[in-house]
């Protein structure tokens, strides 16, 4: 019987909205980031570089202390933005999509940038000498021409958003419906006693949603570049 | 209306040129490596001088000395480039539109449709770029930037990349923009019968100088093609 639980569907349901909130406010920053990297030279480009990719390499639970120090309710950031705007990140479920955004930011950048690396510069003189200014350019040439990485970036940020499970439960915890996404209820489920068909039905669904998302990137990459190539 | 006296350092080559021009097409002639292209790429903008001015029609659009560089998209100067540019992702019609777009002129299809009969493209508009051959890649690139109504345009050898046989095809297309289309334009080139067809008066770069300006008869002192 393949009978999802009201707590397994809130998981999922959680963990769809965190990875999916955390892919959208992580996709202008990220095609920004990857353009600065790819086409401007500035003082403390390898550092920027460097940052981005640390917590590909720091372990997960390092960048959810880190974020707890930063963003927690009594962090400089954190309690800034509480104190100010009212935005409140600790054990919270924007508290998660943040962390997810954090570690997915790497593998979002990457593949945008070199997409945008691999763009014809040539062809935004051209734009430039039919009168387009340089952000404009960017938006008609620049930014169509890099779609398929721009997509391919977003997909694997998802995944990895949605599978994330470190730094969330050191920075969030694992709150039932709160914070509690499908790897913290799974990891929560494998740790009581008659948890184990529970935890299995939650591994096969978020085996579906990987699958889904690359078999979705790879149909989507296919007709973005059939679409520039006009076949 | 062009005015140009400038010098620039491109690491161990420098060009130092100075002319004014007051033809309808002026013939930018000299071999390969002897500074044409970074000369007009100045002019379109998408280069800067180390020092010196160029006007157009009076405005400024390079002064160093008052440190005045007025962006390439500001210029309105038009560039064919040797490899057309076409933009990939948009179909012929779309990138005949671009500049207007950009240049947020209204739409005038009148005027399209004289360029497009002029360049005989008119049955190419909903092509892609991939689809074209090397001499309709090129027509089409020549009304994309009359297109954006600039007010000089710049050819840099729109002819090279082709083969004897569609230089001969292209050839009257330039010679009927010269005489219908009220643009002056800059020609570049290193053949001396392209120069001998279009030109109205020639300027002849040589290692980053001019060593001549004047009417065609300039080429004359030329013995063979470079």
């Amino acid at each position: 019987m393949f009978e999802l639980s009201p707590t397994e569907w809130t998981a999922i349901e959680l963990s769809l909205r965190v990875a999916t909130v955390a892919t959208l406010v992580a996709a202008p920053l990220g095609i920004a980031v990857a353009w600065l990297l790819a086409r401007r030279d500035f003082w403390g480009k390898s550092l920027l570089d460097a940052l981005i990719h640390l917590p590909l390499v720091l372990p997960p639970v390092v960048t959810g202390y880190l974020l707890l120090l930063t963003f927690g309710r009594r962090g400089l950031v954190g309690a800034w933005l509480a104190d100010h705007l009212g935005i409140v990140f600790a054990f919270r479920w924007t508290g998660a999509a943040l962390a997810c955004g954090v570690m997915s930011f790497p593998l979002l950048v990457r593949p945008i940038r070199l997409s945008i690396e691999a763009v014809d510069q040539r062809l935004e003189q051209a734009a430039g000498t039919l009168g387009a200014a340089p952000l404009r350019v960017f938006l008609t040439v620049t930014l169509p021409l890099a779609l398929p990485g721009v997509l391919t970036g977003m997909v694997l940020g998802f995944a990895k958003a949605i599978g994330e499970f470190g730094a969330t439960i050191t920075f969030v915890s694992n709150i039932p419906g709160e914070t509690q996404t499908i790897s913290s209820a799974i990891y929560s489920l494998i740790q009581t006693p008659d948890g184990d068909s529970a935890a299995l039905r939650l591994v096969v669904v978020s085996v579906v949603i990987a699958l889904a998302a690359l078999v979705g990137s790879e149909w989507f990459a296919r007709r973005a570049t059939k679409r520039l190539h006009g076949n | 209306m062009l005015r140009v006296d400038i010098a620039k350092q491109l690491g161990e080559f420098h060009i130092e040129a100075r002319f004014a021009s007051e033809g309808r097409v002026t013939g930018l002639f000299g071999a390969s490596g002897a500074g044409k292209t970074s000369l007009i790429n100045m002019i379109a903008g998408l280069l800067r001088p180390d020092r010196g001015t160029i006007a157009v029609d009076g405005e400024v659009l390079d002064d160093t000395a008052a440190g005045l560089h007025v962006p390439v998209h500001r210029r309105r100067i038009g560039y064919v480039f040797q490899d057309a540019r076409l933009f990939p992702h948009l179909d012929v019609r779309q990138n005949l539109d671009y500049g207007r777009r950009m240049n947020r002129l209204a739409e005038d299809a009148a005027a399209r449709a004289r360029i497009t009969d002029l360049l005989d493209i008119s049955h190419l508009l909903g092509r892609r770029p991939g689809h074209l051959s090397g001499g309709e890649r090129q027509r089409v690139a020549l009304g994309r930037a009359l297109l954006a109504q600039p007010r000089l345009l710049l050819l840099d050898e729109p002819l090279g990349s082709l083969d004897e046989q569609r230089r001969v095809e292209i050839l009257p297309y330039l010679v009927r923009l010269r005489d219908e289309a009220s643009i002056p334009m800059i020609y570049v080139s290193h053949d001396p019968d392209e120069m001998r067809q279009l030109a109205t008066n020639i300027v002849l770069l040589k290692r980053g100088r001019v060593a001549a300006f004047g009417g065609i008869e300039v080429l004359t002192a030329i013995p063979s093609p470079a």
